[in-house]
């Protein structure tokens, strides 16, 4: 078990290098001249001369890159050029809203759609299951920032239930911040619940035709304990597969209703960053988000190993 | 199958119409009949321009399909290739592929068209361009893992003890074989390319104004969603319409094509 998670680390670290390399290319390589990028065509020589300097864009490309990956593994990037403060520091702020934002959501996703998959496979082929495909199909159809613009003219101009956009910060106190990220979560969670649920449906109907599924209602077993104890265990495999996949949609996800609903949060930083031509924040943000892909990636790898005793014995 | 196949049709058919006629030219303004709810005269009403909104969704519609067509066709062109070579070749050519479509993988249509359009500015072409390199390793797993199994097959082994070369087995043999499956993933992918480009055009990051986006029609709408809210409604709902036809379509050929499901009650 440990060489297989050792296998998985190295794979991981080898792609976020990977990915670093891409990022620092497309942004400080490719553009020729990244100061001037950042600064527009009308910016004055001198101008443009102290960002270079500032920037280090005086050095060659493989030394800033080092220095870049240094500052990476010791938490120093760097000074934004627009908000003229440490990059990490408004990481850290716009982190406070991104996390919870997709936790909820993800949280929301995983509440819906497991039920909603087991009750249909058990319902397979009834009324009930091709109501949850239909709405499952339904779900994955509709933009979730459409449907977001839908959920604020309900809930927010229509019953005036729930902020139409905005964050009043953690300190506003827990209630006002999870207000405002109710309609956040459940569009970004739309989609996920849509996929998670047809995934866990189809995953339940194939280890339902098992063997084991088969010998356990044979011993009597009845079939609501046979789907929960045995077979729903080992439909997680996908399940968790699928969700660790989606996690990149979530984020992704998270830079577009971010910008739907005004929420401070990391979507809404590399959005404005780029409107800003701020590359440098734009270079850390991407990043982060790419690591925290990666990273989510090896976590559902080691679920792997917890919910399926199988690998740890071939792991070992 | 039948219901996305006219949902398919029905974009199609609104997008030649598109290229020939709309009821009012998509760019005109009309200040004097600003945010109108539907009417005879505009039968989905006008935005804050007083553009038609009817107008604005269907040349939105052939954009939707010109995104689609070349963002997969980016990404099956160089995917399928890629993943005949990697299947073709294994060893180091093989994990150099799959490592690399790992590592795009983790970024989203969104993130790529970030980085492309934070240095080469927002537009449409970056924006196809960034969802096309978003399909690439898409293509490349599924071509990968088909050829590998089609090699194992009878017909490619004795098309090789025929002396057929490594590129006639894979062009004539088994690329063709596998055809079905790449039709039914290239609807999937349509879909999603639409759904895409309208996040990418309502961040401003897509196609540029005065060209009708729906994307871009929902993220104008959102500003006067108390006074005209049926302006956010339309638009999004093309959007779903097309998306749902798409992925009903894929569905579709996948069971057509797929012996055990046709069998299947």
């Amino acid at each position: 078990m440990f060489a297989l998670l050792t296998r998985r680390l190295i794979a991981a670290l080898v792609t976020l290098a990977a990915a670093a390399a891409i990022i620092f290319m497309v942004l400080e390589v490719l553009p020729g001249d990244a100061a001037a990028v950042m600064l527009g065509v009308e910016a004055r020589p001198e101008t443009l001369a102290a960002l270079r300097a500032e920037l280090g864009l005086d050095r060659p490309a493989p030394e800033r890159f080092v220095r870049w990956l240094a500052g990476l593994a010791t938490g120093d990037l760097g000074l934004s050029y627009t908000y003229r403060v440490p990059v990490e520091q408004l990481i850290g702020e716009r982190l406070a809203v991104t996390v919870p934002l997709a936790l909820i959501a993800a949280a929301l996703a995983v509440s819906i759609a497991l039920p909603a998959g087991v009750f249909a496979a058990s319902r397979h082929d009834r009324p009930a299951d091709v109501t949850i495909m239909a709405a499952s199909q339904i779900g994955l159809a509709l933009p979730n920032f459409w449907f977001a613009l839908l959920l604020v003219l309900l809930f927010s101009i229509g019953l005036g239930w729930l902020p139409s956009g905005g964050f009043p910060g953690w300190q506003a106190g827990l209630g006002a911040g999870v207000l405002a990220l109710v309609l956040p979560a459940v569009s970004l969670a739309l989609p996920q619940a849509a996929i998670l649920a047809r995934i866990t449906r189809s995953a339940v109907l194939d280890q339902a035709q098992e063997d084991y599924a088969r010998t356990a209602r044979a011993k009597g077993l009845s079939r609501e304990a046979t789907l929960w104890r045995h077979v729903l265990r080992n439909a997680l495999i996908p399940v968790v597969t699928i969700l660790g996949l989606q996690f990149s949609f979530l984020l992704a996800g998270a830079i577009i209703i971010e910008n739907v609903f005004y929420l401070p949060g990391l979507g809404r930083l590399v959005f404005q960053a780029i409107a800003q031509r701020d590359l440098i924040v734009v270079k850390d943000v991407v990043m982060l988000l790419a690591a925290l892909v990666v990273a989510l990636n090896f976590a559902v790898d080691v679920a792997y190993l917890v919910i399926d005793p199988r690998l740890r014995v071939r792991g070992s | 199958m039948r219901l996305g196949a006219g949902l398919v049709a029905l974009i199609v058919g609104a997008a030649a119409l598109a290229s020939l006629w709309t009821p009012y030219d998509p760019t005109m303004i009309d200040v004097l009949h600003r945010l109108e709810t539907p009417s005879r005269a505009h039968w989905l009403g006008t935005d804050q321009f007083g553009r038609d909104v009817l107008s604005m969704i269907l040349v939105g519609a052939r954009l939707s399909l010109v995104v689609g067509c070349v963002a997969v066709g980016i990404g099956m062109g160089l995917g399928v290739a890629l993943g005949l070579v990697a299947a073709s070749r294994r060893g180091m050519v093989d994990e150099a592929v799959m490592r690399l479509s790992d590592f795009a993988f983790a970024f989203p249509a969104v993130l790529s068209a970030i980085l492309i359009t934070a240095v080469w500015g927002p537009g449409a072409v970056n924006a196809i361009v960034a969802i096309g390199i978003f399909n690439v390793p898409v293509f490349a797993r599924l071509t990968r893992g088909a050829a590998l199994s089609l090699m194992a097959r009878e017909f490619v082994r004795a098309a090789r003890a025929l002396g057929a070369g490594e590129g006639v087995v894979m062009l004539r043999h088994v690329l063709p074989n596998m055809a079905g499956l790449l039709a039914v993933q290239a609807s999937v992918q349509f879909a999603l390319a639409i759904l895409a480009e309208a996040g990418l055009a309502y961040l401003g990051l897509g196609t540029q104004p005065p060209h009708p986006s729906w994307g871009r029609m929902l993220f104008e709408a959102q500003s006067f969603l108390h006074q005209a809210p049926l302006g956010a409604v339309f638009p999004g709902a093309a959007i779903a319409l097309a998306v749902l036809g798409f992925n009903l379509l894929g569905d579709g050929l996948r069971d057509r094509l797929d012996p055990r499901r046709r069998q299947s009650p």
